[in-house]
């Protein structure tokens, strides 16, 4: 079996990302899982970051991915204050329905 | 610690110390605003604005040159230097401006002067930014402070929805110029800016760095609201309250704007084949949509932002040009439209009516003859917004625009030019609904002194930029030169 390699981080990490950005646009429910494929973004970059990291024999890519962990943390719960005061405002947090301004 | 360690370390902390100041300055300020409550929030506000006046003394007087410190990951030259007081005169007038709003919307809170210093703060590191690190962590700072702000007042579902917003496409902005920084990292091997230049200028641009390039270039257009990342900036600029998108407007678009010129003309700057059509891209889409999308605007707000929109299209061009007078052009664009839109926004928080905030075109019709002076003000920044000279807005788009055609970039010059023309018809409209309608029912007030004195001051800037124009094209000319070493 062959070796795993750092094109397959690579790949696993781009899925991801792509994932996380089609959860943003193509889901029209609920914008938890708005928060939910925002992770998933920062998750795929500290896959790249840590895969590179390791291949390169470099340290500077684990501490980024530390700093991102950090810094993801920070977003989670801004993201989740602002959306239980929109909560508290509108009754709810349907995707569909965060419409009151147009565009 | 040796001694050499230690010598290095004051040197690193000297270079640092305005960041430094602010950020312990507004700890204390916050921890003030703790003890002593609510009703005691314009003195904490009144110590934010001193302690950006502090701040920007200090940018001012510390150091000169080029310093780098912490490892090569933080730079102060000219060009931050310029970069930051820019940025600390936007932040200190969204503070000032908030005084009597917030007090009239009951939102007299002491975490608004808190969180505009912390993002104030964020915005100075990201302009000092010289490794892909020290950028992330200073735009994050800066951003989550900014979606706060965004949806400050938090019993309106307007404020609540544009944060909301704005916080779904900023952490998206921020996850893709993340994923392009992995990127750039991996195939460069480094993180700091003059690495990542040295590895680019010897062997060229893989594919991998080339789309790691791409992702940053997309983030940081999110960032300035350059068309096509723009689709949030209508709705950040109408929900959230007047002040807060004065400070979007101003500030913190100076400061995106400073770190897209450090980011392409540092660490890409030879990969300028690759970026160039981007850019060109970039600034054209956004001059035309600022242009077309304003017309059918009816609230003021929403104007503006389209209006921005343009404006960051029309800065684009210095950066396509590609040379030290273009970034001279960008850096004086971006000083004379902060001026311009502070006091646009001063104008627009002057319309309250019944207790409330109105913000329809419509609602300023027959201005001319209930409040003249203010009419005449606003027909002169609109007149600026157009680019009529002599008004400074013209010698903003003169200078970009000059140093397209020195680059040989007649279309873009053109196509600016044809923009200019189509987004004259919007703010003529202001001025013509000013001017020639029926009065509209009377503004319950006029402004309080302080935002008189904003007024005053960003449209004598903005009238008689054109008598000594010398002091801020010298400042803008040293400040581009420090990035072309």
């Amino acid at each position: 079996m062959a070796p795993i390699a750092l094109g397959h981080y690579l790949t696993v990490a781009a899925m991801l990302f792509t994932i996380g950005i089609f959860g943003i646009f193509l889901n029209r429910k609920n914008v938890i899982i708005i928060l939910m494929s925002i992770e998933l973004i920062l998750l795929a970059v500290n896959i790249n970051l840590v895969a590179f990291s390791s291949f390169l024999g470099d340290l500077t890519g684990q501490v980024f991915a530390l700093l991102v962990l950090t810094v993801a943390a920070a977003e989670a719960a801004i993201g989740l204050a602002i959306l239980v005061v929109y909560f508290r405002n509108r009754g709810t947090i349907a995707v569909e329905d965060v419409n009151i301004m147009k565009g | 610690m040796s001694a050499v360690d230690m010598i290095q370390f004051n040197a690193d902390v000297m270079a640092s110390t305005p960041e430094i100041a602010l950020g312990c300055g507004a700890m204390a300020l916050l921890l003030g605003g703790v003890f002593a409550g609510d009703k005691w929030s314009g003195l904490v506000t009144w110590g934010c604005v001193a302690l950006l006046c502090g701040v920007a003394a200090l940018v001012l007087t510390t150091g000169e040159g080029r310093v780098l410190a912490f490892g090569g990951t933080f730079i102060v030259d000219p060009f931050a230097r310029f970069a930051k007081l820019v940025v600390l005169a936007g932040s200190v007038n969204a503070m000032l401006m908030s005084l009597d709003y917030l007090r009239d919307e009951k939102l007299t809170r002491f975490e608004y002067p808190v969180l505009v210093t912390l993002a104030t703060l964020g915005m100075l590191t990201m302009i000092s930014a010289n490794d892909l690190i020290v950028l992330y962590v200073g735009l994050e700072l800066q951003s989550l402070a900014l979606y706060v702000l965004a949806s400050f007042a938090r019993d309106n579902a307007r404020s609540s929805e544009a944060g909301l917003k704005y916080f779904v496409l900023g952490a998206l902005s921020s996850g893709m110029l993340l994923y392009g920084a992995s990127l750039v990292y991996g195939f460069s091997g480094t993180t700091n800016f003059a690495g990542i230049a040295q590895v680019i200028t010897q062997s060229g641009v893989p594919l991998g760095l080339m789309i790691g390039i791409v992702f940053v270039l997309a983030g940081l257009a999110f960032k300035v609201s350059a068309v096509p990342f723009h689709m949030w900036t209508p709705d950040v600029y109408e929900g959230s309250p007047t002040p807060v998108t004065a400070f979007f407007a101003a500030a913190a678009k100076v400061a995106a704007m400073a770190l897209f010129l450090r980011v392409v003309f540092g660490p890409f700057a030879a990969a300028e084949k690759e970026w160039f059509q981007i850019v060109t891209f970039l600034s054209i889409a956004s001059m035309l949509w600022g242009a077309l999308a304003a017309i059918g605007q009816t609230n003021i707000k929403r104007l503006m932002a389209y209006s921005s929109i343009g404006h960051m299209g029309y800065a684009l061009i210095g950066f396509a040009a590609g040379t030290q007078s273009g970034v001279q052009g960008v850096l004086i664009y971006l000083v004379i439209y902060l001026a311009m839109t502070v006091g646009t926004f001063l104008c627009i928080l002057m319309m309250r009516r019944d207790g409330k905030a109105v913000e329809d075109i419509a609602d300023l019709s027959g201005l001319s003859r209930r409040d003249p002076t203010t009419a005449y003000l606003l027909a002169i920044l609109m007149f600026s917004l157009i680019g009529i000279p002599p008004l400074a807005g013209f010698w903003g788009k003169w200078f970009v625009f000059l140093a397209a055609i020195q680059s040989g970039l007649y279309f873009l010059a053109v196509i600016g030019f044809v923009a200019s023309v189509v987004g004259a018809f919007y703010y003529l409209r202001i001025i013509k609904v000013m001017f020639f309608d029926e009065p509209a029912l009377p503004f319950e007030k006029s402004l309080g002194n302080v935002n008189s004195a904003l007024l005053a001051a960003s449209c004598a800037f903005v009238v008689f930029f054109v008598v000594m124009p010398a002091p801020l094209i010298e400042a803008a000319s040293a400040a581009a030169k420090s990035l072309f070493p």
